[in-house]
């Protein structure tokens, strides 16, 4: 699972190919038919976004993003996916080093239950809370409609990322240095802080982006939760949809061009990164 | 790695306690606790509530229907997966380190967008493609090759997630060699890559399929969200909770969640522990 939701897994354990050859006529045909495909699937309907959204004029298209409305959508989608991301950075980083460093029976358990948030059809996910935060709640906590709903959506789908960018990093780290620290009487506080931190920031940092990322952009799991009141709950995905659903498909391109400016930043962050763990490995 | 493990093993202390309480109980309230009790609603009256929902005959359209788009999309990304892990690994070409970056933007992207993004050129009615394609009797938006393109959007890098980290790590040699040896390109994939990358192939095509199943936002848009025509399961879980059948929403979302976790369940238990982490 660890390659499949986290970049930055891959990437440390990516080394230069040794060899890597000069494309033949038949593995250039190859990459022809898969850019023809990708371009077909992920490129040009992209571009399709950002030109429909400019279509109107830039001012038209920022007109629409500042809308009152608009705005208070993409203002609440931010804050909770940052603050989520927040949360992740420590509770992420908690788990890793629990999955990692520690062994009790059960294990493989917490193992499962990490993946599921990113194989269970958001919709489904957006039930699984209700069921246990919503209206009927066994123990009588209810986010429904409400601002909380949004950050359990968020931390419920984003909950994979951290941790699995993290946990290959620090199973790989060599704890001969740790117990030299502590040796040295270092306590384990400071080990960490001093000696562990360092060496998985970069991956933390990817983990966060790949959260963040995925807060920004969720749409399933709130439809049921959340309510979808604007100015209160309205997220901007959902923005997006009643603006499809409203026939005004350049006004969705316009707010759809913020999220994927914001996809874009993050892919960025995320090669970035990448580029700095493989040279420290 | 694993005898890092043991040489690095302490004995628990109250700090060792804390932090497990602390993975357990999140862990516990936010995943275990709300997926059980989904069970529980959906299994409430016994099998009743999903007996009645595989009786319905749109459901079973739905269900049926989410399967094929499924299906499809797993197909083409598994095909164009392992054909470009193997051009980015083995291969130098210019525009290489966009492209890697490139592929990974599905995973960022909402699936509002991908929708949107998917209308907008294949869409019947003033989309780029669309009109041209429909004209020669293509129906994209609004029809199953849609959804399909929806649907192979999103869960897109999961197979090259699996397979570039394992492609990087077995080498080139054996391939050299064989190559030396006088082995054509077919050969040599046929008879060294894809036994080397077999289960990285296995698991991204299961996760894909987890992925695939549960598509939600872009197919509710490209799909037009028929019924009986193009309504997907996760489309029926949204519908019947909206029109307060709760017990048939719980009870899709039961059958739903039970392929997903069995997914990451096989994928959990049957990938190797060394080598991933």
């Amino acid at each position: 699972m660890t390659a499949a939701v986290a970049s930055a897994g891959r990437s440390v354990l990516r080394r230069r190919p040794a060899g890597a050859g000069a494309l033949t006529p038949a593995s250039g045909a190859g990459l022809g038919v898969a850019m023809l495909w990708f371009s077909l699937l992920v490129l040009l309907p992209l571009s399709a976004v950002v030109l429909r959204a400019a279509e109107g004029g830039w001012g038209e298209a920022w007109a629409t993003i500042t809308n009152a409305q608009t705005l208070a959508a993409i203002r609440l989608t931010v804050l909770a996916a940052l603050g989520v991301t927040a949360v992740n950075v420590v509770m992420g980083t908690l788990i890793a080093w629990v999955l990692v460093r520690d062994r009790f029976p059960g294990q493989r358990l917490l193992e499962v239950l990490i993946d599921i948030p990113f194989a269970l059809p958001t919709i489904v996910a957006g039930l699984v809370l209700l069921s246990l935060y919503g209206t009927d709640s066994p123990i009588g906590i209810d986010v429904a409609n409400n601002r909380s709903a949004v950050v359990l959506a968020f931390l419920f789908v984003t909950l994979p990322f951290v941790v699995r960018t993290v946990q290959p990093v620090l199973a790989e780290l060599d704890p001969e240095v740790e117990e030299a620290a502590a040796s040295l009487g270092a306590s384990r506080f400071t080990t960490f802080r001093r000696i562990v931190l360092p060496s998985i920031t970069p991956a933390i940092a990817a983990g966060a982006a790949l959260s963040f990322a995925r807060g920004v952009s969720e749409y399933g799991s709130l439809v049921l939760l959340s309510g979808n009141l604007p100015f209160r709950t309205e997220v901007t995905s959902v923005r997006i949809l009643s603006s499809i659903e409203n026939d005004n498909l350049s006004g969705a391109a316009a707010i759809a061009t913020v999220l994927l400016l914001i996809s874009f930043a993050v892919i960025l962050v995320l090669d970035l990164l990448q580029r700095r763990m493989v040279r420290r490995g | 790695m694993a005898e890092h493990r043991t040489v690095h093993r302490r004995r628990a202390t109250p700090t060792t306690w804390l932090l497990r309480a602390i993975v357990v109980g999140y862990l516990f309230l936010l995943v275990a606790w709300p997926l059980s009790l989904v069970a529980r609603n959906a299994l409430d009256g016994g099998f009743g509530n999903v007996q009645a929902l595989l009786e319905d005959p749109d459901v079973v359209h739905a269900l049926r229907l989410t399967v094929v788009v499924a299906l499809w999309a797993v197909a083409i990304n598994t095909v164009f997966g392992v054909g470009i892990s193997i051009l980015l690994v083995r291969y130098r070409f210019p525009g290489k380190r966009v492209l890697s970056a490139l592929l990974d933007l599905p995973l960022s992207v909402s699936p509002v967008v991908v929708g949107l993004a998917i209308v907008l050129v294949y869409g019947g009615r003033g989309g780029w493609l669309g009109p041209t394609l429909e004209a020669n009797g293509l129906q994209v938006v609004y029809a199953t090759p849609g959804m399909v393109l929806a649907t192979a959007f999103v869960a897109l890098p999961l197979v090259i997630r699996e397979v570039v980290p394992v492609l990087e790590e077995v080498g080139m040699e054996q391939e050299l060699a064989a190559q030396s040896l006088g082995a054509s390109a077919w050969q040599r994939f046929r008879r060294i890559t894809l036994p080397s990358i077999r289960w990285a192939v296995v698991y991204g095509v299961v996760l894909s399929l987890a992925r695939s199943l549960g598509e939600f936002g872009a197919v509710k848009i490209v799909s037009g969200n028929v019924l009986g025509e193009t309504r997907t399961a996760t489309l029926v879980v949204e519908e019947k909770y909206l029109n307060f059948d709760k017990a048939g929403a719980y009870a899709t979302a039961f059958l739903l969640a039970l392929v997903s976790v069995a997914c990451i369940t096989v994928v959990s238990l049957v990938r190797p522990k060394e080598g991933t982490r």
